[in-house]
C-alpha cells in the first residue's frame, strides 16, 4: 500500500469528495494564496500546504480565498451550508476561534435543534491545533473540549495518515455541522494511505494495540507517545492497549468502558488544559461505568493549567511526553 | 416599480396580520400563557413587508430577534408560529425554538436569531449559496441599528462587496437597541460606512411600504444582475419595549403618543389608500375583520394544543449521532 503523509492524505480526500460532489467547496485564509498578487496563483494551497492543487482543477468558484474576517467567512459557511452547499471552511490555527465562535457555537451547532429537525448544516470546520511548534500561547491549543462541549457540534481529531484521510471524506459526506483538528506536528508523519476514496465512520475507536496490563486511552498526537510508551512499558515486561477514539463526539464510550473493564487500570493521555477536559470527560466516564473494575485510579496526564509557553524547554515541559505516560502507566500497574 | 392597488391591498393585509398577531402575543405574554421572552415587531410592520414583497419564493431572508415580523411577511403560518410562541408540540419549530427561533427554510426564512448581529454572515453564505449553484435567488440580512455596530456586521459588508454577493443589507432603525438609543451608540452614518464599502446604499422611510419595496426591488434587481449588494438604512418605529416585560421607562409618555398617533406605518397606508381612493374603508375593515377572525383561531388552537412530548428532548439535535447524547 502506499506511503502518504498526513498532509498528502488530506489533501487527496479534498480532491476525491470535491470531484465526487459539485456541492462541496472549499474557503477561508490562502487555502490558496497569492490571489490578487502578480506571481503565483495558489502560491500557498493553504498555511500549511493541505489545499495544493485544488484551485488549478475546482476553480475560484469553489476554492475561495477569504480576507482575514473569520466571523464572516465561517457564517457565510454555516448559512450556505443551510442553504444547499456542503462547505469545507478552513480556520488556520484554531485558536482563531475566539474571534468567531458565535457563528458556530450559536448558529451552525444549533440550527438543526432550534428549528424543531427542519435544518442540515453540512459544513466542516477544518483547523490545526498543538503544541510543539514553539508558536506560543496563541497559536497551539488543543480546543477539542471546547467543542466537544457544544451539542450539535461533532469534533474530530485524527492521529494517523489513513485516518486522516477517511474520517475528512466522512466528515465532508456527514450532514451535521463537523470540526476536524489537524495536529500541525503530524503534518509530516507518513503511513499506508489507499489511495481509493472510503471512510473512517465517527464514534468508532481504533485499538491502536492490545495489551492485559493497563489501558491507554489517547487522542490526535498522543497517540504517537502512547505507542513510545507501550514499547517502553513492553520491555519491563507491561503490556498496554491504546484506545484511540478519532472522535470526541460521538465518544466509543462502549469500546473505552470495555477495554477499562478488561484491564481494570487506565491512563488518559490528553494535550487539551486539565479542568473539564477531554481526560476528565474519560475518567469520569469510567469511574461511572467501569468502577467495579478498577484496580487503580485513573490518571489523567495532561498540561498544566497554564497557556501554551514559547522556549522549547518549556513548551516540552509543557506538553506530555512518552515519559510522563510510561510512568503513569508504571504507576496505575504497581497500584 | 411601485406597489399596484392590488400590492398596496395586500401588503395592508400582511402587515395588518403583523400587527394583530404582536398584539396577540402581547395579550398572551400579559396573561402569563408565553413561557419566556419575546420582542414585538408592532410598528415597522411596513418593512418586512415592503422587503419581502420584493422577494420571490426562492430567495431567502435571515432575521433578528424582533423576527415575528419577517416571518409573517415572507410567508410563514401564523397558527404554527403562535404555537410556538406558546412552546407546543404543534409549533413552526416543535416548541424547541420558541419566539427567537422561529425558521421555516421551505419559505426562506432561515431563522429570527438570538444574538444581535449573528444574521448578516449567514445571508453572506444564503448569498454564497446562489452564486455558486446559479439559483439566481438573493438573500436579505435584516439587522437592527444595535447590529450595525457589531464586528460581523462591518465584516460581512466587506465580504459581500469583494465576492460581488447577491444580498441586501436591511438596517432596520426603530431608534433603540436595548434600552439604549442609537443616537447614543452609533457614530457617523450608517450609509456612508456601506458607501465606504463601495456598495449602493440609501435612507428609506420605513413608515411607506411603498418607499421600502421600491428601495427593495431596486437592490434585488442589482443582486439578481451580479452587480453585488446593497445596504438600506430604514428609519422605522418600535411600539413597544424592547421585550414583552420591558417598562419603556427610559422612553416618555409624550414620545410614546406621538409615535402611535403620527408615525403609524399601518395607520399612514390606510389613509393613504382611502384618500387616494384606491380603497373603500369597508374593504379594508373587511380585511381587519378577516385578520382578526384568522388570529382568533390561530390563538385557540395554540393555546388548546399539546406540549412537546419529554421523548422529544434529545431528538432533533442531529441528524445521525453514532453514539450516546
Amino acid at each position: 500500500m502506499p506511503q502518504k503523509s498526513f498532509r498528502a492524505a488530506l489533501n487527496e480526500a479534498l480532491h476525491q469528495e470535491m470531484a465526487a460532489d459539485p456541492r462541496v467547496i472549499l474557503m477561508g485564509e490562502d487555502v490558496t494564496g497569492g490571489v490578487g498578487g502578480d506571481g503565483a496563483a495558489d502560491a500557498w494551497g493553504g498555511a500549511f500546504g493541505v489545499s495544493k492543487g485544488l484551485l488549478g482543477r475546482f476553480g475560484p468558484g469553489r476554492v475561495l480565498d477569504t480576507p482575514i474576517t473569520e466571523s464572516a467567512f465561517v457564517g457565510a459557511a454555516a448559512g450556505a451550508a443551510l442553504t444547499g452547499l456542503r462547505p469545507v471552511v478552513e480556520i488556520m490555527f484554531v485558536d482563531f476561534i475566539g474571534v468567531c465562535l458565535d457563528q458556530v457555537m450559536n448558529q451552525a451547532a444549533k440550527f438543526r435543534y432550534m428549528f424543531g429537525g427542519r435544518a442540515r448544516t453540512p459544513m466542516v470546520l477544518r483547523a490545526t491545533f498543538g503544541g510543539g511548534a514553539r508558536s506560543a500561547s496563541q497559536h497551539s491549543q488543543a480546543l477539542y473540549p471546547l467543542f466537544t462541549h457544544i451539542p450539535g457540534l461533532k469534533v474530530v481529531v485524527p492521529s494517523s495518515p489513513a485516518d486522516a484521510k477517511g474520517l475528512l471524506i466522512n466528515a465532508i459526506r456527514d450532514d451535521d455541522p463537523v470540526v476536524f483538528l489537524e495536529h500541525k506536528m503530524l503534518y509530516d508523519e507518513t503511513g499506508e494511505v489507499p489511495d481509493k476514496s472510503y471512510t473512517v465512520p465517527f464514534g468508532e475507536a481504533r485499538v491502536v494495540r492490545e495489551g492485559g496490563d493497563a489501558t491507554i486511552v489517547a487522542l490526535g498526537r498522543m497517540v504517537q507517545r502512547a505507542e513510545a510508551a507501550a514499547k517502553v512499558l513492553a520491555g519491563e515486561g507491561i503490556q498496554a492497549s491504546i484506545i484511540d477514539p478519532r472522535t470526541t463526539a460521538p465518544l466509543d464510550a462502549d469500546t473505552i468502558v470495555e477495554f477499562a473493564e478488561e484491564t481494570g487500570r487506565v491512563v488518559v493521555a490528553d494535550e487539551s488544559s486539565p479542568r473539564c477536559g477531554f481526560a476528565a470527560d474519560v475518567a469520569a466516564l469510567i469511574a461511572e461505568e467501569a468502577f467495579g473494575a478498577l484496580k487503580a485510579p485513573i490518571l489523567k496526564v495532561t498540561p498544566p493549567h497554564t497557556p501554551v509557553p514559547y522556549a522549547p524547554v518549556l513548551e516540552e515541559a509543557y506538553l506530555p511526553s512518552a515519559e510522563r505516560i510510561a510512568d503513569a502507566v508504571r504507576r496505575v500497574v504497581r497500584a | 416599480m411601485q406597489l399596484s392597488r392590488d400590492g398596496l391591498l395586500r401588503a395592508y393585509r400582511a402587515m395588518r396580520t403583523i400587527r394583530e398577531f404582536e398584539l396577540r402575543v402581547h395579550a398572551e405574554a400579559q396573561a402569563g400563557r408565553v413561557p419566556g421572552s419575546t420582542h414585538l415587531y408592532a410598528g415597522q410592520e411596513a418593512v418586512a413587508v415592503g422587503v419581502c414583497m420584493a422577494l420571490g419564493d426562492g430567495d431567502t431572508i435571515v432575521s433578528t430577534h424582533r423576527g415575528h415580523g419577517h416571518s409573517i411577511a415572507k410567508g410563514c403560518e401564523v397558527g404554527p408560529m403562535m404555537a410556538e410562541i406558546l412552546g407546543r408540540a404543534t409549533g413552526t419549530c416543535k416548541g424547541k425554538g420558541g419566539s427567537m427561533h422561529i425558521a421555516d427554510l421551505s419559505k426562506g426564512m432561515l431563522g429570527a436569531n438570538g444574538i444581535v448581529g449573528g444574521g448578516p454572515p449567514l445571508a453572506c453564505g444564503a448569498a454564497l449559496s446562489a452564486k455558486t449553484l446559479g439559483t439566481g435567488a438573493v438573500a436579505v440580512a435584516f439587522s437592527g441599528d444595535g447590529a450595525v455596530n457589531q464586528g460581523t456586521t462591518a465584516e460581512s459588508l466587506n465580504l459581500a462587496a469583494i465576492w460581488r454577493l447577491p444580498v441586501v443589507f436591511v438596517i432596520e432603525d426603530n431608534g433603540w437597541g436595548e434600552a439604549t438609543s442609537s443616537k447614543f451608540a452609533t457614530a457617523g452614518s450608517i450609509v456612508e460606512r456601506a458607501r465606504g464599502y463601495g456598495m449602493a446604499a440609501e435612507r428609506v422611510d420605513g413608515l411607506s411600504v411603498g418607499e421600502v419595496f421600491e428601495a427593495t426591488t431596486q437592490a434585488v434587481a442589482r443582486a439578481r444582475g451580479g452587480d453585488g449588494p446593497t445596504l438600506l438604512h430604514v428609519d422605522t418605529e418600535r411600539f413597544f419595549g424592547h421585550f414583552n416585560g420591558d417598562t419603556d421607562s427610559y422612553r416618555s409618555d409624550a414620545l410614546k403618543a406621538d409615535q402611535r398617533a403620527n408615525r403609524d406605518c399601518l395607520i399612514r397606508l390606510r389613509t393613504l389608500m382611502t384618500e387616494g381612493a384606491l380603497a373603500e374603508v369597508g374593504a379594508l375593515d373587511a380585511v381587519d375583520a378577516e385578520v382578526a377572525a384568522t388570529l382568533d383561531e390561530a390563538v385557540e388552537a395554540a393555546r388548546g394544543a399539546p406540549p412537546p412530548e419529554a421523548t422529544t428532548l434529545t431528538t432533533d439535535v442531529y441528524v445521525r449521532y453514532e453514539g450516546r447524547l
